[in-house]
């Protein structure tokens, strides 16, 4: 068993990194995620394991640094909350085209604009369905505890060097500032330059040896047949991600006639309402998707013609919900329940929008 | 009496470096892009840092300077080579990083990723093209587009009231403690090029030496941009550019050279 300790989510989310053996962490402070910086800069991990960490001058240098890292073959964490997450999408984009692997939290906080501190879950468009231009995907992890938080550092660079494409942690300020028990894993040493070597030699610019040609990490092509090709080849591995890596929770499902779907800190207040509902005698079941894209689409699907309805629960004005449609293609009634612009909905809020959605309202 | 007569290895006196490659370059005739980036592959291979090497170039002319450097590159954001050159460098310290930036895209648009990157000193070496015009783009205002140069974005001359001065950016990023060695040089003349050479060649030894930021700016034409043919474009670079952006070095070990401290003071 790991360590345990009591961590803020933001807090785990650090530790994991530097016990993954990140390279380098490059990022600029915004509420309510600034505790990701700070943790790092206070345990100073270039003692420990000799990983970077850099206070750049802006959202703008922040993620161009980790392309820089990236590009080299290290491995790479950055993070930020949503108008950060909107100043990163030029070079998300880049990076995804490039096909860099990378891991970045986005610590969602309540918008449009300056919005709001608190939590909210508003990104859900911009992580799933490219927030940057062109036809891109990010893999996209949200965690619903900050054992999770931590967790999926690891799932994420694993994804990320498997596809080589950008990971998108979404949690909100929710589970980043909260406190829990977290089993921190064990320290993984960060990977030689030899090793680095072995494993990116084909596609890395860290120095062209006599034994290979220079590699070239661009975006560009301006034979757009050959970008055409390119996107191909990009839709290809997206659709290898649809098949292989979709991640989702069944929860009192089995024998439901009703179903929540919900992901992160919403999932986590919808298994009270399920308790809420049951106890009630309604049969209701928490399905969580915990990757955002690819969306566990045939995995919902298969509830057609066993539940009754669905109500979809969001920190959003009707994001997921779309999703959630697509994937029953009609077939089954779906209703959006959500507070939003950094209100959080209780449990009892949610037994009541099911209650509504089961009387026809 | 054909080529092979001619061409022997004792009337060899020059060989193109195998740091170029030979894809044909995308620049205008009479640019001075292909002989910068000549001179930069060559002192590359000179001083045999082909492996060690890694060069990032943005948005611009030079977008497909990847092309035709024969090292490992990587093609960055506009504006952001700063940031990228930190991103690498910082992650390995030992390797040789250096931008290769227009000033469009380091004195506007990447100002801020300029500025900082000298600020922190880190330990790479920037060269900044600087034709006063956006050449790929077709020729508009650049921030170090002269008062009264007609482009394609101030048509009737560059208006200093209402578009603002022309920056001079090398200077300024000489005040800042992070830049060790600050140089203005150019490429049109074989004696400019020598001179470019022997600044190339300084750059990379501070570099080495891990003293901090040298930059290489190098004043250049741009015949399209300008609509004129090479050599009256190279007479007009020597007769109006030179006079604002003057020649010669600007921060040598660190120390700010004495012209120049009157220069930012006026």
């Amino acid at each position: 068993m790991g360590e345990l300790k009591l961590m803020k989510g933001n807090e785990a989310i650090a530790e994991a990194a530097i016990r993954a053996g990140v390279d380098a962490y490059f990022g600029y402070p915004i509420t309510p995620q600034s505790e990701v910086i700070e943790y790092l800069m206070a345990e100073q991990p270039e003692n420990r394991t000799g990983m970077v960490v850099l206070q750049a001058e802006s959202e703008l240098a922040a993620i161009n640094m980790v392309y820089g890292a990236a590009a080299a073959g290290k491995k790479v964490f950055t993070s930020s909350s949503s108008p950060g997450i909107s100043l990163y999408q030029e070079g998300i984009s880049y990076i995804a085209g490039a096909e860099l692997p990378c891991v970045i939290a986005n610590v969602v906080r309540g918008g449009p604009g300056l919005g709001t501190i608190q939590p909210s879950q508003a990104d859900y468009f911009q992580s799933t369905k490219g927030g940057g231009h062109g036809d891109y995907r990010l893999y996209v992890l949200a965690p619903s505890s900050v054992q999770e938080m931590a967790d999926f550092i690891q799932l994420g660079f694993d994804i990320a060097y498997k596809y080589r494409n950008p990971v998108m942690i979404q949690s909100d300020g929710m589970i980043g500032q909260m406190m829990e028990k977290v089993e921190l894993a064990d320290q993984r040493p960060r990977w030689t330059d030899e090793e680095i070597k072995q494993m990116h030699d084909s596609w890395a610019a860290f120095g062209k040896g006599d034994h290979r040609e220079r590699n070239i990490i661009t975006s560009l092509d301006l034979d757009s047949s050959k970008q055409e090709k390119h996107n191909h080849h990009l839709q290809a591995k997206y659709r290898k991600m649809e098949e292989n890596e979709v991640l989702f929770e069944e929860i009192n499902c089995e024998d439901a006639d009703y179903l929540i779907v919900a992901y992160g800190s919403s999932a986590r207040i919808s298994m009270k309402s399920v308790d809420l509902a049951r106890a009630k005698g309604i049969k209701v079941g928490l399905f969580r998707p915990i990757t955002l894209y690819p969306f566990p689409m045939k995995q919902l699907n298969a509830y057609v013609g066993k539940v009754k309805a669905i109500l979809s629960v969001e920190m959003s004005a009707g994001q997921l919900i779309e999703d959630v449609k697509l994937a029953v293609e009609c077939n089954i009634p779906v209703k959006h329940f959500g507070r939003y612009g950094g209100m959080i909905h209780s449990p009892e809020e949610v037994l009541t929008a099911l209650e509504n959605l089961i009387k026809g309202e | 009496m054909d080529i092979k007569d001619i061409v022997k290895e004792e009337n060899l006196v020059y060989s193109k470096t195998n740091l170029m490659t030979n894809n044909v370059l995308s620049y205008c005739p009479g640019c001075g892009h292909g002989t910068a980036h000549r001179i930069i592959m060559e002192v590359i291979d000179e001083l045999g840092l082909q492996s060690q090497t890694i060069g990032v170039a943005p948005v611009g002319c030079s977008v497909l300077a990847y092309d035709f450097m024969n090292i490992d590159m990587i093609q960055a954001a506009h504006g952001r080579a700063p940031a990228v050159a930190t991103g690498l460098k910082r992650t390995m310290p030992d390797k040789c990083i250096f931008t290769y930036q227009g000033d469009g895209d380091l004195a506007a648009i990447g100002t801020a990723e300029t500025i900082h990157v000298c600020n922190r000193g880190e330990d790479i070496t920037m060269f900044f093209i600087n034709n006063g015009i956006y050449g790929m783009t077709g020729g508009q205002m650049a921030p170090t587009t002269l008062e009264g140069m007609k482009t394609a974005t101030s048509p009737y001359g560059r208006d200093l009231k209402k578009m603002g001065n022309p920056l001079k950016i090398t200077e300024l990023i000489a005040q800042l403690p992070g830049t060790y060695y600050v140089t203005r040089q150019a490429v049109h003349t074989p004696a400019a090029v020598r001179k470019t050479k022997k600044a190339v060649f300084k750059a990379f030894e501070v570099q080495k030496e891990k003293k901090g930021i040298s930059f290489v700016e190098i004043v250049s034409n741009c015949n399209s941009g300008w609509k004129l043919p090479p050599v009256k474009a190279n007479q007009w670079m020597v007769e109006h550019m030179f006079p604002f952006y003057p020649m010669g070095d600007i921060k040598v070990d660190g120390h700010l050279v004495n012209s120049n401290k009157a220069e930012v003071k006026s």
